[in-house]
């Protein structure tokens, strides 16, 4: 099965590979698949909690080469967002610019997840300090 | 410098011997008679060609040319074999015994005769892939009329006791079939010696052309008898009939009797360059794991699973090494080599499996040239796997909850 330029591109010049402190409150880590499964993406998230504008991301992907395209072009895609363009991000359009042959397909799928899981890891942690910090108790994370 | 793409994948296919094709060239065009045409020169010309090839295969498995039946390659020979004897002593019996770790061409010929009402029992093998004569013996019943075990597998080069399992089948009476589509030519093979009644080969693996195979019917002590599953003018002992596509046969015949004067060296070529790609490879890279039988394999056979790398995304880093995976990413169901499972390799080692098959035309230049290629590729790819950097981190990726998907 001959791959696409875009996706061999990625895939042999992977962008934004690494990782945040997923500690910190303004990352999110979305950590999807599983290895039995063949694939597993962690896809990070690091938002400017003045501007609301995702700043950077980052990732790491045990997969196939059209998975590591899938979530390398993520992180591209991500960077200047707002988290609420972020979560509009579909994976046909990932499909779209790798030109994933079906069987690839799930490689997007998963890379979608990746990014609102992402996200969700974010917002909670927002949740969970505003409260708090309202009220001034201590919360448990 | 080597020349790429470098082929290492000949447990799928082999190219074909220079003097195999050599051989067949003139039976496409001066030879070109019809061997059962038995009224003029041409058909004897072609008759005879084949008749010699009978014996020169025979010679490579020690029977006799007249127990040689020809078949369009291994998938055939097995469905041949075991529908053929499915169908002819259902009276007998109905019970068949095989093992989890087949080919497909052997699993699913076995999974059509329990939807016609046959009993078949898969044995389990142990960890390097092995089934043993005692689980054979334990399986069987008064309705157990066929024994289907391969002599070598394809993905991890694993070699069954084949000899014991037909002295075993021989004491009891039952017939006794191997796929030694991988194991001919390979290693020595004798159907006497090893109790074999049925044996399954194809050209393709050993040098040969595809398209052309084989099946060894024996014929006495007990003459096995088959049920054709494609009727026609009667070829074959009416066992197979079809116009003999004879430039084949030839080049089959060609390919065992090369395979069969130069077994010993190449042997010993291909288990060196084996060896030196194995070490070579795993000496370099922890958490790298031989899949199949430490000895009791394949000599051009080595597969390896790359803890925390995917093994189709490796294949993609070395594209210009042509090898195959374990990895079923390609494939809609998303699960790994079935063959690996059976061996009890969990999916994530299978996932991260690939299958080197070298050859009678590989090289040491290609294997240290491959050696230095896999190796910088799997720590790559390990730099950027989130499981290799949770291990790292002391993390236990068994304990996490993976939502499967």
């Amino acid at each position: 099965m001959p791959y696409s330029d875009k996706i061999l591109d990625h895939y042999n010049n992977p962008r934004n590979v690494g990782s945040f402190d997923a500690k910190s409150l303004n990352v999110g880590t979305g950590l999807v698949g599983a290895p039995e499964c063949g694939d597993v993406m962690k896809l990070q998230i690091l938002v400017n909690p003045d501007t609301g504008l995702i700043e950077d991301a980052k990732f790491k992907t045990f997969g196939c080469g059209s998975a590591i395209a899938s979530s390398s072009l993520a992180t591209e895609w991500l960077k200047g967002k707002t988290v609420d363009e972020a979560m509009g991000i579909k994976n046909t359009q990932i499909v779209e610019e790798l030109a994933l042959p079906p069987v690839k397909v799930h490689c997007s799928v998963l890379a979608e997840d990746a990014i609102k899981a992402a996200i969700k890891n974010y917002q909670e942690k927002q949740d969970a300090e505003e409260p708090a910090a309202e009220k001034g108790e201590p919360v448990a994370v | 410098m080597v020349k790429t793409p470098i082929y290492m994948d000949n447990n799928s296919t082999t190219r074909v011997d220079p003097r195999v094709v050599e051989a067949m060239l003139p039976y496409f065009t001066e030879k070109f008679g019809n061997a059962a045409s038995r009224s003029h020169p041409f058909g004897w010309e072609a008759e005879t060609a084949v008749e010699e090839s009978r014996d020169l295969i025979a010679n490579l498995i020690g029977s006799s040319g007249k127990e040689i039946i020809f078949t369009s390659g291994a998938t055939e020979s097995n469905n041949l074999a075991i529908k053929g004897v499915a169908a002819m002593y259902k009276k007998k019996g109905n019970h068949i015994i095989s093992q989890a770790t087949e080919h497909k061409a052997v699993l699913d010929t076995c999974k059509r005769l329990e939807r016609d009402g046959f009993q078949v029992t898969y044995l389990p093998v142990d960890k390097y892939g092995q089934v043993h004569a005692e689980q054979i013996r334990e399986a069987m019943t008064d309705k157990t009329i066929l024994v289907s075990i391969m002599a070598a597998n394809n993905e991890i080069g694993t070699l069954q006791p084949i000899g014991d399992i037909g002295k075993l089948c021989k004491s009891k009476g039952v017939l006794f079939h191997t796929d030694a589509v991988q194991a001919v030519g390979k290693i020595p093979l004798d159907v006497e010696a090893m109790g074999i009644d049925l044996l399954s080969l194809t050209a393709h693996k050993i040098y040969g052309p595809k398209g052309i195979g084989a099946l060894y019917v024996r014929k006495r002590d007990p003459r096995v008898r088959l049920e054709p599953q494609i009727d026609g003018g009667g070829h074959e002992r009416g066992m197979r009939s079809g116009t003999l596509p004879v430039p084949s046969i030839v080049g089959l015949a060609t390919a065992c009797d090369i395979a069969r004067r130069e077994m010993d060296l190449e042997y010993e070529k291909t288990f060196k360059l084996r060896e030196r790609l194995r070490k070579g490879i795993m000496d370099r890279l922890p958490e790298s794991y031989l899949n199949g039988h430490p000895t009791e394999r394949l000599p051009g056979n080595a597969n390896i699973s790359f803890a925390y790398v995917e093994g189709e995304g490796l294949m993609m880093g070395i594209k210009d090494v042509a090898v195959s995976s374990g990895s079923a990413c390609t494939s809609a169901s998303l699960e790994p080599s079935y063959v690996l499972r059976a061996l009890g390799v969990g999916d994530e080692l299978a996932h991260s499996s690939i299958r080197f098959g070298l050859g009678r035309f590989n090289t040491e230049e290609e294997v240290d040239y491959v050696i230095g290629h896999v190796v910088h590729e799997v720590n790559r790819l390990r730099e950027m796997s989130p499981l290799y950097e949770m291990v790292q981190q002391g993390i236990d990726i068994k304990k996490i909850e993976w939502a499967a998907h």
